[in-house]
């Protein structure tokens, strides 16, 4: 009697641990770099940022497995004749996490409000296409005037100030995302408080403890919930790259936010299985300042700097992380960007030194008179190595002599920007979304913010210009590489390497993709 | 006793007052600010940040809008952090880092003061030097080096403990708190171990000897509560120190307490955050200079109060 409860009980037990095996969740544990600055999609920035908010939401365009943009919250769309308004039509099992239809309205309100000058909002003028809608960032218009409206509750309907092309390409980013409005109405500003936000992307914000975790939980009324086999995703702020790696390999991370340079050829040896790295989005640079002399009217002085840096040294014995050399801005794969390289790209290394030797001689410059040149980078070891090597190489090849100058970040960035750099300054630059303008705007004499060199060439800003406003992509690609070309002739930046996404990721996680954009959302994603 | 807490109390006031005030007009001095990014905002939409937070005013007025503030409690806006105001950045995270800096001070007071008094009794011996050869290289082998060489080996290779974060839980603490404990274990252990030897030759030891006292009371009452003293006067700055959080411990094992948001705050010019660490840490240095002193009443009978 006493065996057969025993029995009985055992078996319960082992009941009950097989359905909880079963029906266990399924935890990723995602190192995220830093603590976000903000929740609140609108407020917000940078990559780490962008990871949590393309797993919390779903714009009216969406990354797919492999970075491309798919169709999210847009069951459809149509572009009128002279490209200037978008009609979308909103799908219909598009839900809020707390099950209530995600509306036209939701997304006009989002629109509205980030462009409004009080939201405070870093993308502010993300959706500066929009009619009107940089005359409302700039306090000259009203928010209610936006170029948007709703039709009914599942059309939303857009108008651009001028043609662009590239719009829907740059609905994946998250300041176009939709907020719930009638959350908004109730929570206010801390709508994006956990427990009280409600998204509508793959997962639902549960917990933040500051620079501790991040914890989302999937969001039953997904529309596609059913392929989401990830339960709980965290994100762990991990600034520390030798850290997040160690958490890696005691089981702690299923994947990383990057690797750091030192550890990448000792992961290739003993995890190469683990050891994703591919190329990223963005361009690694050097700026010259170009407001005063000697650079302001030297264009030779400025091509021997980029003519004598070994860029294959560089990315071999330097980075090391596969990144790849380049003598341009945009980066390769880019969308509808016709793919160019400079005549300095064919030669081969020897032939640039010695050009660089001719043109710098041409520039008045030698042994006799020798060039110096001050070098400002923000305070970190990689970015060091790389300015000792490139020092080095000017040296060795030109006889300049270079001040090698490290900056904390914030005197960094406000020498960069402000122009009060002396010579060269490190810079890099990470696309947001697919487009080669996201790059060749950067150097744009004549809009917004100054251009990272104070690069101004009234005939590259035309070719720009002209760019945004030609609907025929092809067309519009080639213009963008001729006004590419007038810039990399001028030389106002030297390119180095196109960047390259570095992670580690575990043999248990399944479905990772890596792509350009950098984006993997973790619906995506499978683990054992 | 009373009136003199009171008195030493009242008088921090001003000593806040001045770090205050020069802390806050410091940080405006360095170049840059909050809202500097990779590439610069457009000008009106940098403008319309900073008048959000009020950056736009007069330094001088916005010095009266922090004072007022602080007059009630309030710290202010974080600027890097935009969902948290410091206050609640400060109530997050000072749990994380007393709790590991208790433990770690905890540790460091028993082992460091046992091992110094044994050292003291067996001055010159071989246990002697092995003890202060040990504290030697616990103080000059930096927290940087001792931490990722434990979870290399404790985490990574072994598996027993968590690597960093939290959410091991209390397993969590081991390897931090030995890494924050090891640096004042042994400098605690240095400093008893030299003001025992002092002690143990001074006269009323030896008057305590003489009347026949058990050596155990002889060192326990006597010896142990005078030598102390130096060892007293570290901790109180030491546990400051260390329960505000240590920046190279928290960033290594990825602990949230409020060590990194000196630094952070500074690089990142979260003016505000900057603050209220400081006046956070600087009442937290003259609380604990207070029970310094009146733990030296306690412990040598010379002192008083008036």
């Amino acid at each position: 009697m006493r065996l057969k409860h025993g029995l009985l009980l055992s078996a319960a037990i082992f009941a009950a641990w097989a359905a909880g095996a079963a029906n266990a969740e399924t935890i990723l544990n995602r190192g995220n770099a830093a603590e976000p600055s903000s929740l609140d999609v609108q407020l917000v920035s940078g990559i780490p940022e962008g990871n949590i908010q393309q797993d919390l939401y779903e714009g009216l365009m969406a990354y797919g497995p492999d970075g491309k943009a798919i169709p999210g919250v847009a069951a459809s769309w149509t572009v009128s004749t002279d490209g200037l308004d978008y009609t979308f039509k909103l799908r219909d099992d598009a839900k809020w996490s707390d099950g209530s239809p995600v509306t036209s309205d939701d997304f006009a309100f989002a629109w509205r409000r980030i462009v409004t000058p009080k939201t405070a909002a870093d993308y502010a003028y993300f959706l500066d296409a929009v009619k009107n809608a940089e005359d409302i960032r700039n306090g000259k218009a009203d928010p209610a005037t936006l170029g948007v409206e709703t039709p009914d509750p599942k059309t939303f309907v857009v108008h651009l100030r001028a043609p662009a092309p590239y719009f829907v390409g740059m609905l994946v980013h998250q300041s176009t995302f939709p907020i719930d409005k009638a959350l908004f109405e109730k929570a206010g500003d801390g709508y994006s408080k956990p427990n009280l936000l409600i998204s509508n992307g793959a997962y639902t914000l549960a917990e933040a403890i500051p620079q501790d975790h991040i914890t989302l939980k999937k969001n039953p009324y997904f529309h596609d919930a059913a392929n989401v086999k990830i339960d709980t995703v965290r994100y762990f702020p991990t600034e520390d790259l030798d850290s997040e790696l160690k958490r890696y390999l005691a089981g702690e991370l299923d994947l990383t936010y990057d690797i750091a340079s030192q550890q990448i050829p000792t992961m290739l040896k003993d995890h190469p299985k683990e050891t994703h790295i591919a190329p990223y989005f963005g361009t690694y640079f050097y700026a010259i300042n170009l407001t005063h002399e000697p650079w302001k009217s030297n264009v030779d002085l400025r091509h021997a700097l980029s003519l004598a840096i070994d860029r294959d040294v560089i990315v071999k014995d330097i980075t090391k992380g596969q990144q790849i050399p380049t003598f341009t801005f945009v980066p390769p794969g880019t969308s509808n960007f016709p793919a160019w390289q400079p005549d300095e790209a064919r030669m081969t290394q020897a032939e640039r030194e010695a050009k660089a030797r001719e043109l710098i001689a041409k520039a008045g410059y030698g042994p006799d008179k020798p060039l110096s040149v001050e070098f400002i980078y923000n305070t970190n070891e990689a970015h060091k190595k790389v300015a000792i090597a490139v020092a080095a190489m000017w040296k060795q090849k030109l006889g300049i002599n270079t001040t090698l100058k490290n900056e904390e970040w914030g005197t960094f960035q406000a020498d960069r920007n402000n122009k009060t750099f002396k010579d060269v300054a490190r810079h890099g630059w990470i696309g947001d979304f697919d487009d080669a303008a996201n790059f060749l705007d950067l150097e744009r004499g004549n809009v917004g913010a100054n251009s990272t060199s104070g690069y101004d060439n009234p005939a590259f800003d035309k070719l720009m210009a002209e760019a945004t406003t030609e609907t025929d992509l092809a067309k519009r690609g080639v213009i963008q590489q001729n006004a590419e070309k007038i810039m990399i002739a001028d030389q106002p930046i030297i390119p180095l390497y196109t960047y390259t996404n570095k992670h580690m990721i575990s043999p248990a996680v399944h479905g990772w993709i890596d792509n350009l954009p950098g984006f993997n959302l973790t619906r995506w994603l499978t683990k054992d | 006793m009373f009136s003199y807490t009171l008195r030493r109390l009242f008088g921090a006031i001003p000593t806040l007052f001045v770090i205050l005030t020069i802390a806050f007009f410091m940080i405006r001095l360095a170049p840059g600010g909050p809202f500097d990014r990779d590439h610069p905002l457009p000008a009106e939409v940098k403008a319309n940040i900073e008048k959000t937070y009020h950056l736009d005013e007069p330094l001088v007025m916005q010095y009266g809008r922090y004072l007022g503030g602080i007059l009630q409690g309030d710290f202010g806006p974080s600027f890097k952090y935009r969902d948290y105001s410091v206050n609640d950045l400060i109530y997050q995270g000072f749990p994380y880092s007393l709790s590991l800096g208790l433990a770690g001070i905890l540790i460091a007071g028993v082992v460091g003061i046992s091992s110094g008094v044994f050292a003291a009794l067996r001055q010159n011996s071989s246990t002697d030097f092995m003890v202060m050869g040990l504290a030697m290289t616990g103080i000059t082998i930096p927290n940087f080096v001792v931490a990722p060489v434990l979870i290399l080996f404790f985490a990574v290779t072994l598996r027993w403990l968590p690597a960093g974060g939290t959410v091991g839980g209390w397993t969590s603490y081991i390897l931090p708190v030995i890494s924050l404990a090891l640096p004042p274990t042994a400098y605690i252990a240095r400093l008893t171990r030299g003001s025992m030897i002092e002690v143990l030759r001074s006269n009323f030891v030896r008057t305590a000897r003489a009347k026949g006292m058990p050596e155990r009371v002889v060192l326990l009452r006597h010896a142990l509560k005078a030598g102390l003293m130096p060892v007293v006067s570290y901790l109180g700055p030491a546990i400051a120190g260390i329960i505000t959080g240590s920046v190279v411990i928290e960033q290594i094992f990825g602990i949230p307490g409020i060590g990194r948001y000196f630094v952070q705050g500074a690089l990142n010019r979260d003016y505000l955050l900057v603050m209220g660490i400081v006046v956070f840490y600087g009442s937290l240095i003259i609380v604990l200079n207070l029970l310094v002193d009146l733990v030296y009443g306690f412990l040598d009978p010379r002192v008083r109060y008036d």
